[in-house]
């Protein structure tokens, strides 16, 4: 083989070059700090502070792994299937699987009654109201956003709960208690209300995300329902809706991304406490969801119990990482369709 | 003229009605956007079965014009019209008059290619039946093929009809725009500069379908390039600054003009 001999030959007439490189790189850099201009300094400050948010996010993940090694590391895989949640040491046990539902529960009421209030607000807003109410409106809505967690929290226990319990739970729960969803006594102090009060907390991103959406719709597509006679709601359905169905879509699933990660209010209002009783069988049982138990047991967690706490938060992290990765590529398409019709 | 009269006389029904019936009479129309006053006074009649242009500088009110006769301009906010449109002698600006059975009678193609993209081609063709409640497939079917036939595009599509309608190249859009237009059976088509973004072979090809048309609907088209006008209708309408000019059968107007501004308009002096 000859490569070992030119190798030989390779690394004295190659070294030397390197070297001379070595230096240029030096050279530059020395050269590039004396002519820093503000310019540079700016761009050097933007780019890093804009990797940052990889960092964190790398961070994040390290962070929520290496805390989770030891409850993976003892229950595996049985960690996201069980469902008991024993703290006492000694016999300490623990399965994610209620908060896991409990979590998917609260996000889906919350999806599904939400997209409903924000698609009509969304079809008001870019389709409907007159231009000197569109933008005032658009600014009030979203204001919802900027109420802090906490607030509706206490709306939601001290008044919102008691609406619940009476209007909608009572009769649910007399009339329709057969159906094992509705089983359970009134209280107003479970998911169904938990689910409810998030609901509203989502408006303000899904509403202002579809009607962005709606209002991308090229106008040329209205006219076109129009113009083979549709109606009004024809329009918004043939014409609008139905082009911008992926970007609507997306902003339901930045929705329930939302909805997934929401603690304060939730906690404050969904009453459960964990165990294996918490399993959502009922809507009209008190509920734990994923972020409520971190919130509620994080601060005097110590050793596998604060594993098992790290190994939820992993979980949330998770979940509402792909449905923001989803939610993001669907509402994009939209926008990407929008110029290419013609060509 | 003799000719016809006797034609008209073995028809004992047609008796009473003038040789060539009126399909869309405007009547003083005027329209505005805003403070903008685009349409001054504009009475036009134009004849079933025929070809009408509507000719003009860019800015003239063409466009508002036939959009007034669908109630498509009273979309655009701010937009305000006067005068009567009559369809059969009857007005559709009239009290209690639904502008979506006016523009179910009165179809529109617009000057950009504005298929459904998300349906599909059939579908796409479809819709407007579909609007107003047809379910049944081979009727359904039979209206897809008789609309995209008259348009010229049946041969091109019939073995891809589950494609999107934007998939299709621009010309092909616009006459699928056309089939979607015929499908739902309207009695005027009404055309916005419809080859203003197509190239030549596309623009032959739907000023060939144009004359075709005319047998079955009445087709006013509203064009920015005269030799299309010239070639495609059997009456013209020269508009400036919103003002109806002159009106006349395509072949005297251009060749013929009464009016000063018309012929400096024809003969390129401005526009």
């Amino acid at each position: 083989m000859g490569i070992p001999r030119f190798s030989i030959l390779a690394t004295t007439e190659e070294a030397a070059p390197a070297k001379r490189a070595e230096d240029k790189v030096s050279d530059t850099f020395f050269q590039k700090l004396k002519g820093f201009s503000s310019d540079d300094l700016f761009e050097f400050l933007a780019t890093s502070i804009g990797s940052l948010v990889l960092v964190i996010l790398i961070v994040t993940s390290v962070v929520l792994t290496r805390g989770s090694l030891a409850v993976f590391g003892k229950f595996g895989f049985g960690f996201l299937t069980g469902t008991d949640w024993n703290t006492s040491l000694g016999s300490e046990s623990y399965g994610a699987l209620p908060y896991i539902l409990g979590t998917l529960v609260t996000a889906g009421i919350a999806i599904s009654v939400g997209i409903l209030i924000s698609l009509g607000i969304a079809i008001f807003l870019s389709e409907m109201a007159p231009s000197f109410l569109r933008s005032p409106l658009s600014q009030v809505i979203e204001l919802l956003a900027a109420v802090p967690s906490v607030i509706y929290g206490f709306w939601g226990l001290f008044v919102f709960r008691f609406w619940v319990r009476d209007y909608l739970e009572t009769p649910l729960s007399t009339y329709l208690g057969w159906i094992p969803a509705f089983h359970g006594t009134a209280t107003g102090y479970d998911i169904l209300t938990a689910g409810l009060v998030l609901s509203i907390m989502i408006i303000p991103t899904v509403s202002s995300v579809s009607k962005e959406t709606m209002m991308a719709v090229p106008s040329s597509q209205r006219e076109a329902a129009y113009s083979i006679g549709a109606t009004r709601w024809e329009v918004v359905k043939l014409g609008v809706l139905r082009y911008g169905r992926s970007g609507i879509f997306g902003a339901a699933i930045l929705g329930l991304g939302r909805a997934v990660g929401e603690t304060m209010a939730v906690t404050m209002v969904i009453g459960g406490t964990p165990g294996p009783y918490v399993l959502p069988t009922s809507l009209l049982k008190g509920g734990v969801t994923l972020s409520s138990l971190i919130a509620t047991e994080f601060g005097d967690a110590t050793g596998l119990h604060l594993s098992a706490l790290f190994g939820l938060g992993i979980v949330l992290f998770l979940f509402a990482l792909v449905i923001n990765i989803f939610a993001r590529l669907m509402v994009w398409r939209v926008f990407k369709v929008t110029g290419g019709i013609v060509e | 003229m003799d000719k016809e009269l006797k034609a008209e006389n073995t028809k004992p029904i047609l008796i009473s009605r003038p040789v060539e019936p009126l399909k869309i009479q405007t009547d003083k129309l005027n329209a505005w956007f805003g403070n903008n006053h685009v349409l001054k006074d504009v009475s036009l009649r134009i004849k079933e079965n025929h070809v009408t242009a509507i000719i003009g500088p860019s800015g003239c009110g063409k466009s508002t014009l036939i959009r007034c006769m669908n109630r498509m301009h009273e979309l655009v906010p701010q937009a305000k019209v006067s005068g009567a449109v009559l369809l059969d002698d009857a007005n559709v600006y009239a009290k209690g008059v639904d502008p979506v059975s006016v523009r179910r009678k009165i179809g529109m193609v617009f000057q950009k290619p504005n298929p459904f993209p998300t349906m599909s081609v059939y579908d796409n063709v479809a819709a407007g039946l579909k609007l107003n409640g047809e379910r049944d497939h081979a009727r359904l079917d039979r209206a897809v093929k008789r609309s995209l036939d008259l348009a010229f595009l049946w041969e091109e599509v019939k073995h891809e009809l589950d494609k999107s309608g934007s998939s299709l190249s621009g010309g092909q859009q616009q006459r699928l725009c056309i089939a979607r237009a015929l499908a739902v059976e309207p009695e005027v088509l009404l055309m916005d500069e419809p080859c203003s973004a197509l190239d030549p072979i596309a623009t032959a090809k739907i000023e060939e379908l144009i004359t075709n048309l005319k047998d079955q609907y009445t087709v006013v088209i509203v064009t920015h390039n005269m030799q299309q006008a010239a070639r495609v209708s059997d009456y013209t309408a020269f508009l400036y600054l919103g003002q109806l000019i002159e009106y006349g059968e395509t072949t005297n107007l251009f060749e013929n003009p009464t009016e000063e501004l018309t012929e400096r308009y024809l003969t390129g002096k401005f526009g």
